[in-house]
């Protein structure tokens, strides 16, 4: 289907308005980006008052105009379209192609230029290249929208997140303040013990979103090169010893001797820390943790399973929003930001991986994250790549 | 003797919900929890609660809507207090006394948070006298 474009042509010539009409009957732009071809509809005006007066009442898209007309000049014209702020473009028609009205109607906001006379082609020519300034330039300004739109909501959440811990804890020093509890100090120990959990929690969600801005921004420095995710994995596995000591929870390393591939070593330090943290804190006591690696060929996947508290269908499937924690008894006492995943996802982008879950309730979940063992250069951030798989 | 009034409390933020609860309680209330929008909707159907107090972005960023239109549904003479920080957040004004929201509002009060015990017992006092 095509998409029509308006496009008024200005000039005190009938012929001119005329021929301007023939030659553009038949145009039909298209644009590599764009799904839809454009054609043209061409009104006339033989006069700037009759131009401004069809720009109020059926707002073109583009207008074709003369520079020198009978009463308000093709530059006044330019001015008062200015002062509306349409995301019209203009192109200046003129005899007089002199460096001095280029200047002066540039200034103005035309767009570019066309010299009297001019072929049908030169003509043709001239609203193709405006045509594709003006759909880019829409394109533009609706992916920029979009993006507004997302960070509003993501902002509304963040702060969402960041108001419950407060709440939280005033609420507990309310209750302190006003003796509800008892009289004596420790019946306000669960309180305070609430209390610094869920600043901690706060802390942890500050932390990682410093971790997420500086991933998306492209700040943070990447230093590919090769290592050994084998002793990658086996040093997180040490780091999170005593964490999962302290649950009882043993966590096992399966895999190869080595598995080489390229990559930067706080990357990977990033996947497998969100991997075995999750899978130590939402596991039960005395629970097991295993990280398996295996070599895929081009591609590497990293498993990280657990006998922990898993989840519903409906959980998993909710997973991978932002700030998306899963709310429920059995993770009262759980630190989490929210963001883990996300940050997860992103890194893993960088890689041309991705993530998969698979979880059953009470039996336990687990994590596999592919990456490519060469890399491509980094493209632009594309959302949300990662894939849920879910287990029945 | 008088039997205890139940009061519905939907909230997921666990220790937000102990708080009211904990208030609630100290002043002779008999309290169901409910944490988040699904455990409340299921509350709702063995209990009948004299006064329900919810919080409105839970699961969903209506939840507190939807769970106030189902009360309002099953039990018209129930009041209920929505619990919100949508307004200090986003400057968006709704409230059940506002003209553009009044119609779809169910709720009777709306509260922004953080609650403090004092305003909280005010209203709820109010609502079932």
């Amino acid at each position: 289907m095509n998409e029509t474009l308006h496009l008024l042509v200005v000039d005190d010539e009938v012929g001119m308005r005329l021929a301007v009409e023939r030659a553009l009957r038949h145009l039909t732009v298209s644009l590599p980006d764009l799904p839809n071809d454009i054609d043209f509809r061409v009104s006339q005006a033989e006069s700037g008052e009759a131009a401004l007066a069809l720009i109020e009442s059926d707002p073109p898209d583009l207008i074709l105009l003369d520079y020198k007309l009978p009463g308000i000049s093709g530059l006044d014209v330019l001015t008062a379209l200015q002062a509306r702020k349409l995301d019209t473009l203009v192109v200046m028609i003129t005899a007089y192609a002199s460096l001095e009205t280029a200047v002066q109607a540039t200034k103005s906001g035309a767009f570019d230029f066309l010299a009297k006379p001019f072929t049908p082609d030169e003509l043709r020519a001239t609203v193709q290249k405006i045509t594709q300034h003006c759909m880019l330039q829409r394109e533009a300004s609706k992916l920029a929208e979009e993006r507004r739109q997302i960070r509003f909501e993501f902002l509304s959440v963040l702060a969402h997140e960041l108001k419950s811990p407060l709440a939280a804890v005033e609420g507990n020093l309310f209750i302190l303040r006003d003796h509800m509890a008892g009289d004596a100090i420790q019946d306000y120990d669960h309180l305070v013990n609430r209390s610094i959990l869920r600043l901690e929690g706060m802390k942890k969600l500050i932390f990682d979103l410093l971790d997420l801005t500086r991933i998306e921004s492209g700040q943070k420095k990447r230093t590919l090169q090769e290592v050994d995710l084998c002793a990658a994995a086996r040093q997180a596995i040490e780091t999170h010893g005593a964490m999962a000591a302290e649950k009882g929870v043993a966590i096992a390393f399966e895999g190869p001797e080595s598995l080489r591939m390229q990559a930067d070593a706080g990357e990977l330090e990033m996947i497998f820390n969100n991997l075995i943290s999750n899978a130590v804190k939402y596991n039960k006591d005395d629970g097991k943790v295993t990280v398996a690696l295996s070599d895929l060929g081009p591609v590497v996947a990293i498993a990280v399973r657990d006998t922990g508290i898993g989840m519903t269908q409906a959980e998993v499937a909710r997973l991978f929003s932002e700030f998306t924690r899963i709310k429920n008894r059995k993770t009262i006492n759980i630190l989490g930001s929210g963001l883990g995943l996300s940050i997860l996802k992103r890194v893993s982008h960088f890689y041309g991986g991705q993530v998969q879950v698979e979880s059953e309730p009470d039996q336990g979940s687990t994590f596999t994250i592919t990456l490519q063992k060469e890399p491509a250069p980094l493209l632009p951030a594309t959302e949300h790549v990662a894939t849920v798989v879910q287990t029945s | 003797m008088t039997t205890k009034k139940k009061i519905l409390i939907v909230e997921d933020d666990i220790d937000q919900l102990d708080h009211l609860a904990m208030i609630l309680k100290a002043d002779g209330y008999e309290v169901i929890s409910a944490q988040g929008q699904t455990e409340g909707e299921e509350a709702i159907l063995t209990a009948i609660p004299d006064l329900a107090i919810l919080d409105l972005m839970m699961e969903n960023m209506d939840s507190g809507f939807v769970l106030c239109h189902q009360i309002k549904h099953l039990y018209p003479e129930t009041p209920v207090i929505l619990l919100t920080a949508v307004r200090s957040e986003t400057g968006v004004d709704f409230s059940p006394k506002s003209k553009g929201s009044a119609s779809w509002i169910k709720a009777d009060v709306m509260l922004d948070k953080p609650i403090r015990p004092e305003q909280l017992r005010v209203e709820v006092r109010r609502l079932m006298a």
